[in-house]
């Protein structure tokens, strides 16, 4: 079977240190994304597990698996919880969710979790869209803009190139400054040409580091242009799976001539994360499940 | 329990019946002796009517937003247009129309009509190509009336603009006589202008008590009588059933009757909505939120002046002013100035025009925030755009956009539409009425 370059570190956690049951509220919030979903459990407002992994076909079996995984050697069962939040583009269909929440606001909020109250600008660089969100000191969304409809610019455009260059998908953003200058960027901004373009380019003779840094610029320059559109304030902090590629990351960074924070956790369970914070506040409204 | 009285409209069966009669009474025309014609809804179609009480337009974009809610005919017309070479990012209301024409189909039965000639002005770069190459392919004449004057604030007070276009109408009445042979009337002229100018301004003036919380009438259900206007603005039974909306309109305003049972948010969109996804006006009422109009709606057909308190209200009509129109040449300079100053006719020259005017609906008809249509389909309005949402946003009005096209399905994504919907109510503070 052909390597899948694409394919990302799929894992789960929880943290051993703790034992759930001395918790009062138990909550968790599960993003089920176009690409990849997450189950995150907080317990009293701080993070206890998560799981992350791909997305399947079917969105209640992509939560049901995600929430299973991240359930995990922990004792704890669906039972236990006082509140479930759904989120992501398969927020509707998790089965077990007591309410389903959009993941612009669930990233504000996991973000003001991940990366504390002063930051005001999130970037979810997610599987399939971009979105830029403006929040406030307690990650209420004030102003958001997404990507229009080509998939460039996401996770599964660098997927695409991850394959078609045959570099493991978590070695592509470092791979991406082994050039001796910076390449100019792919021009189109549709996956499907920035694909044909980058052929074009190893035919040229280009090397495997040059078109990942011409497509990693495209790709930051791409995502640029819609933060000014919504207008970037300090402090700045990203999200999702892009978060995770310096590439990208490193040459948004020059380009708005910021630094983005740093994250504590891992950048994709930011949605999953906010999604059990809504929970935890829902539940200190009295909109718990009773038991 | 509902926040507010609502009931259905008594007028809604017969502008059902208005607007089939204007699409069968344009196909069987010929059968009565009578005259088709074809142009845009921007046309001045006070004019054909002077060859008397039998002339029949269609005009291009409503009949093009109706094939567009035909997904499945649309699509039969998108593709066979894309199949004569024409490209897949041009007007898609003049792709679903030339696909109509091209497959010899009419959206409401039959073959396509054909029509006897073809009348259009040149308001954007799609609508003066767009009757050409239909004239081109019925093999039928065709007069364009260059309108590029400028915003109507630079043109009002320079009577060489409105000549410039004045002379170009009145080599249209030759036109038109020569092509089909008939002697043209002056006095149905005249009253075709004034039918226009009653129409718009009555619009208008049913758009105006949107002003009123609650309003009386939705985004939705404006669309299918605003329609009207675009049909043909100077047909005499059009102006009479707004007249008879109004009325209806008003009196439900008088008693307190909703569009929206729980409307609690007021919104407005900005130009054409996507045709065949009108449901997601519907999608936001579970959040108790209503659109009470558009740029679209209120500028395209309305005909509007600053009053002197300064609020935006109908423009008076010349007859309202008491300001004769007896000639010709005065019915066409009357028609050149009172059509030139519709709001929408500004939008192509200037994005801030259009901020501007956004931002005085805003606060006039006291809304919560805006909509705007990230419209692939039409590059003459969606100019602009982002600039107009910079705007509201500095202003402190909450936007929210979304991508799409008005006539081509294939570039709309309902779902992530609708999450766009839930995330801004969510930025609104507002939940599901349902789960209050």
């Amino acid at each position: 079977m052909a390597k899948e370059f694409w394919r990302w570190k799929e894992y789960n956690w929880h943290d051993e240190n703790r034992d759930w049951r001395e918790g009062k509220i138990v909550t968790s919030g599960v993003d089920v994304g176009s690409v990849s979903s997450q189950a995150v459990i907080m317990v009293d407002g701080e993070l206890y597990a998560f799981s992350n992994m791909r997305t399947g076909s079917n969105s209640p079996d992509s939560a049901h698996n995600a929430m299973n995984w991240a359930l995990e050697d922990t004792g704890m069962t669906l039972d236990d919880f006082n509140f479930v939040v759904g989120t992501g583009y398969g927020r509707v269909n998790v089965p077990f969710a007591d309410k389903a929440i959009t993941e612009i606001a669930c990233h504000a909020r996991g973000g003001n979790y991940m990366y504390g109250p002063t930051v005001r600008t999130i970037l979810d660089m997610g599987g399939q869209d971009c979105k830029a969100i403006l929040c406030d000191e307690r990650g209420k969304v004030t102003n958001f803009l997404m990507n229009d409809k080509c998939a460039a610019g996401t996770g599964r455009g660098m997927e695409v190139f991850a394959d078609l260059l045959g570099v493991s998908i978590e070695d592509v953003g470092d791979l991406s400054f082994d050039v001796e200058e910076e390449p100019p960027p792919v021009s189109s901004t549709c996956v499907v040409f920035a694909k044909s373009e980058a052929a074009s380019l190893l035919r040229e003779g280009w090397s495997q580091s040059k078109v990942l840094a011409a497509y990693c610029s495209a790709m930051a320059h791409r995502v640029f242009t819609l933060l000014e559109r919504v207008g970037v304030q300090k402090d700045f902090a990203i999200t999702g799976g892009i978060g995770k590629n310096s590439g990208v990351v490193k040459r948004l960074e020059q380009e708005l001539g910021l630094t983005a924070l740093t994250a504590k956790h891992d950048t994709q369970i930011a949605g999953a994360l906010g999604a059990a914070l809504f929970g935890k506040a829902l539940v200190e409204k009295g909109k718990g499940r009773k038991k | 329990m509902a926040k507010y009285k609502t009931e259905p409209l008594k007028c809604w069966a017969k502008a059902k019946e208005l607007r089939d009669k204007y699409y069968q009474d344009y196909a069987t025309a010929h059968e009565r002796g009578g005259i088709r014609w074809t142009g845009g809804a921007w046309s001045f179609d006070a004019i054909p009517y002077g060859l008397g009480d039998d002339v029949y337009p269609i005009t291009g974009e409503p009949y093009a937003a109706s094939i567009a809610f035909n997904k499945e005919f649309s699509l039969k017309c998108m593709e066979a247009t894309e199949a004569k070479g024409w490209a897949r990012d041009l007007c898609s209301y003049m792709r679903n129309y030339w696909g109509s024409m091209y497959l010899n189909k009419y959206n409401f039965g039959g073959p396509y009509p054909k029509p006897t000639f073809a009348f259009q002005d040149h308001i954007c770069c799609s609508h003066a190509k767009w009757y050409q190459v239909v004239a081109e392919h019925e093999d039928i004449p065709y007069f364009n009336i260059d309108v590029s004057v400028g915003p109507y604030h630079l043109i009002k007070d320079n009577p060489q603009k409105i000549k410039y276009i004045v002379d170009q109408m009145h080599e249209s009445i030759e036109f038109l006589e020569k092509v089909t042979g008939r002697e043209y009337n002056d006095d149905k002229l005249i009253e075709a202008v004034k039918t226009d100018m009653r129409s718009t301004s009555t619009w208008a003036k049913i758009c105006e008590l949107n002003k009123n919380v609650p309003a009386p009438l939705e985004e939705k259900s404006m669309y299918s009588f605003y329609v009207f206007g675009t049909l043909s603005k100077a047909k005499k039974e059009f102006a009479d059933f707004y007249d008879e909306l109004y009325d209806e309109v008003k009196d439900r305003v008088d008693r307190g009757i909703a569009a929206v049972a729980n409307e609690r948010c007021r919104l407005m969109s900005d130009t054409q909505p996507p045709w065949g996804f009108l449901k997601v006006f519907r999608y936001l009422e579970k959040y108790g939120a209503i659109s009470v109009g558009s740029l679209y709606t209120f500028g395209l057909v309305g005909n509007w002046e600053v009053k002197k308190d300064g609020t935006w209200g109908a423009r008076e009509t010349y007859m309202e002013k008491g300001i004769e129109i007896n000639t010709r040449d005065e019915a066409l300079t009357a028609l050149a100035d009172w059509t030139l100053s519709r709001p929408e006719w500004q939008h192509f020259y200037d994005p801030g025009l259009k901020t501007e005017m956004m931002l005085r609906i805003a606060k006039e008809w006291k809304l919560t925030g805006v909509m705007l249509h990230l419209n692939r389909g039409c590059e003459g309005l969606s100019t602009g755009i982002m600039e107009n949402r910079l705007g509201l946003v500095e202003s402190g009005i909450p936007v929210m956009t979304f991508e799409g096209n008005m006539g081509d399905e294939r570039e709309f994504d309902l779902g992530r539409t609708m999450t766009r919907i839930d995330s801004f109510m969510e930025t609104l503070d507002l939940e599901p009425i349902s789960a209050d």
